[in-house]
């Protein structure tokens, strides 16, 4: 009971902006306003929604690896795809009865953090830091999609789910749970949206504790000051390839999600513009805060899928000159700036009333 | 086959595959090894070049002066970019990438709005030659001596002019060549413009041999990238080394295997290395010398 508490104490902190009673009352109404919202609305807007949330995963992973951790990784999309890839080929082959399916995720996000091991193994133990950690990620990104690229034709199978080459794979079974009386299937609608908004709040949740412990100051520790951080006896090498790891799970959950949401997956979900958007959101929202991270991906997602109906081509030009243009004039982010000036009125109101 | 056709067809692979390496790595080169910086968006300006190459050959011009002329106006953009974008990230090395590479998605999404999804490519020059039973492109052979000739003018520009000490003297202590009256700022500036010019060289003079699509640059990118992370920060002592250790690697591996498998070897050896030598070919060298 003890221990439970002094988890919960971990979810304000130094490295987490928003605590007290009005951002906690925020925090509820908006869970409140997200869990009354299907009732509000039809099962086919609701299905967007979800998807939406499906990339939070990959955003809050991104916040991790790169804001706290300091260490700038494109290898998100990569573990987003190799989960996603997993999920298909398992699911394909095995079926979805008896929950299989929920094996099917753990496996998959299971994969993507072994691949994620290993490859940082490489990485943070060869002390590969900065600009050739984002070069090295980004070139296995590339890599693994012109591999699955290549796949076409009836060779390239496992089992019996076929890689499809650039088409991609299909036809996999959504998200399955068993129940008393038949199945519960969790098509793109108000059933799976309550799955992910329940992951999205839990993951939140969980990444404020992290890093909030002990391990989250030293990740931090490390992105301020790598040497300093060895000085005072911390095995980096070991808490970054942690870190790295444990966001790799993350992306690939989005992967998972993604998935299972479309039932579809492609080698384009691992190219140069599925993996520079991850890092829009994060850029423009705030990389080193988890609630600036999720609240800038769900508005900046929202923007471009507006722009997207009045022109596809054109809502990417926007979302390169809105990186380029964050990181000229707010490199902190909007939303965290945003933030830090609300703080800031707060706080002098209250220095007023005193 | 016997020996000789096969250590020719050997060799030609290795030329071919070397050649690709430092035309696609040394403008990415250029510009890490003097400012730190990686410039994601140097598979638009290879891109631009081939663009403007193809454009001025429809244009008549012979193609010689037009790959020239590809190479000349990558560089102007990239004095350009590094005017508005890159020059105030100096002190952000992690964020000069991502600007970069928003940069990089406004190029290629832009060039897709309005030259669309394919441009007329230009033929290939020369012809072939046969040796044994396989025949072999001349142009080819060009393209390797083009590499061998961009690496001697380099090592020429950056070793006996004068805007290569000053470079050099930027590179090593900035504010001590600013304090000796050299304008870093310009320098700076004329290195990225450099490196955007050598991007822009490679794209013309591969124009022939490929589509042309807004997304061309992303086939130089990795191997660019490979090259340059195995190489290190020194252009001569990491990227030519990098570039030849790779080659092998990769041509090896595409006579195995396949196209595919000779960039899966390329990666596999970058993982490797960056585990048994961090700092790159350039590094280890430097260190075995001091």
């Amino acid at each position: 009971m003890n221990g439970l508490i002094s988890l919960f104490r971990r979810l304000e902190g130094p490295q987490t902006k928003g605590r007290g009673l009005l951002f906690w009352s925020v925090f509820m109404v908006a869970l409140i306003g997200a869990i009354a919202y299907p009732m509000f609305s039809d099962g086919y807007t609701v299905g967007n929604t979800a998807y939406f949330f499906v990339w939070v995963f990959i955003a809050l992973s991104l916040c991790l690896i790169w804001g706290y951790g300091g260490a700038l990784s494109f290898g998100q999309t990569a573990f987003f795809g190799i989960a996603g890839y997993s999920y298909g080929i398992l699911t394909l082959n095995f079926g979805a009865a008896y929950g299989f399916t929920l094996v099917a995720v753990l496996a998959a996000v299971a994969i993507a953090a072994v691949v994620a091991l290993l490859l940082g193994y490489f990485m943070f133990f060869g002390r590969i830091e900065g600009v050739f950690l984002g070069i090295v990620t980004l070139a296995v990104t590339l890599m693994l999609e012109r591999f699955m690229a290549q796949t076409a034709g009836p060779d390239w199978r496992i089992g019996a789910a076929r890689l499809n080459g650039f088409n991609g794979m299909s036809g996999m079974p959504p998200i399955t749970i068993p129940w008393f009386d038949g199945p519960i299937v969790l098509f793109a609608d108000v059933g799976l949206y309550y799955l992910i908004l329940a992951l999205v709040v839990v993951v939140y949740l969980g990444l404020r504790i992290l890093v909030n412990s002990s391990f989250g100051n030293v990740i931090v520790a490390i992105r301020e000051n790598p040497e300093r951080a060895e000085m005072l006896g911390y095995d980096i090498r070991k808490y970054q390839l942690i870190n790295f790891v444990i966001g790799a799970g993350l992306a690939g959950l989005s992967g998972v999600l993604y998935t299972a949401w479309g039932q579809y997956i492609t080698p384009s979900s691992m190219g140069m513009t599925s993996a520079a958007l991850p890092l829009i959101w994060v850029a423009v929202g705030g990389r080193s805060d988890l609630t600036s991270t999720l609240v800038g991906t769900l508005v900046v997602l929202a923007g471009f899928q507006a722009l997207t109906i009045y022109g596809s081509q054109y809502a990417l030009v926007v979302m390169g000159l809105l990186l380029v243009l964050t990181v000229l004039i707010a490199p902190n982010g909007l939303v965290l700036g945003a933030m830090n000036v609300i703080g800031r009125l707060v706080a002098r109101a209250k220095g007023g009333r005193n | 086959m016997d020996i000789a056709t096969f250590a020719f067809a050997a060799l030609y692979q290795f030329a071919d595959a070397f050649a690709f390496l430092v035309l696609s790595a040394c403008g990415l080169a250029v510009i890490f090894g003097m400012m730190g910086v990686i410039n994601l968006a140097h598979g638009e300006f290879i891109m631009c070049g081939a663009y403007v190459t193809a454009t001025a050959v429809h244009a008549g011009l012979p193609l010689p002066l037009a790959i020239l002329a590809g190479a000349l106006v990558s560089a102007v953009v990239g004095m350009l970019v590094e005017f508005v974008v890159v020059r105030h990230l100096y002190e952000r090395p992690l964020d000069t990438i991502v600007a970069t590479w928003g940069l990089s998605l406004i190029a290629t999404q832009g060039t897709l709005i309005v030259i669309g999804s394919t441009m007329a490519g230009v033929g290939t020059p020369f012809g072939s030659f046969q040796v044994g039973a396989y025949s072999y492109s001349i142009y080819r052979i060009v393209l390797f001596l083009a590499a061998l000739g961009v690496l001697g003018s380099l090592y020429a520009l950056f070793n006996w002019t004068s805007f290569g000490v000053k470079a050099r003297a930027t590179i090593q202590v900035p504010h001590m060549a600013d304090a000796l009256g050299v304008d870093t700022r310009w320098i700076y500036s004329l290195t990225f413009a450099c490196g955007a010019g050598l991007a822009g060289l490679a794209g013309g003079l591969y124009a022939p041999t490929m589509t042309l699509v807004p997304t061309m640059g992303a086939t130089f990118l990795m191997e660019a990238f490979v090259t340059v992370v195995i190489g290190g920060a020194d252009v001569f002592l990491g990227t030519a080394p990098a570039a030849a250790v790779l080659a092998v690697v990769k041509s090896v591996m595409t006579s195995w295997q396949g196209q595919l498998f000779g960039q899966i070897g390329l990666l596999v050896a970058v993982i490797i290395v960056v585990r048994v030598l961090p700092k790159g070919i350039s590094g280890f060298l430097l260190r075995e010398r001091t």
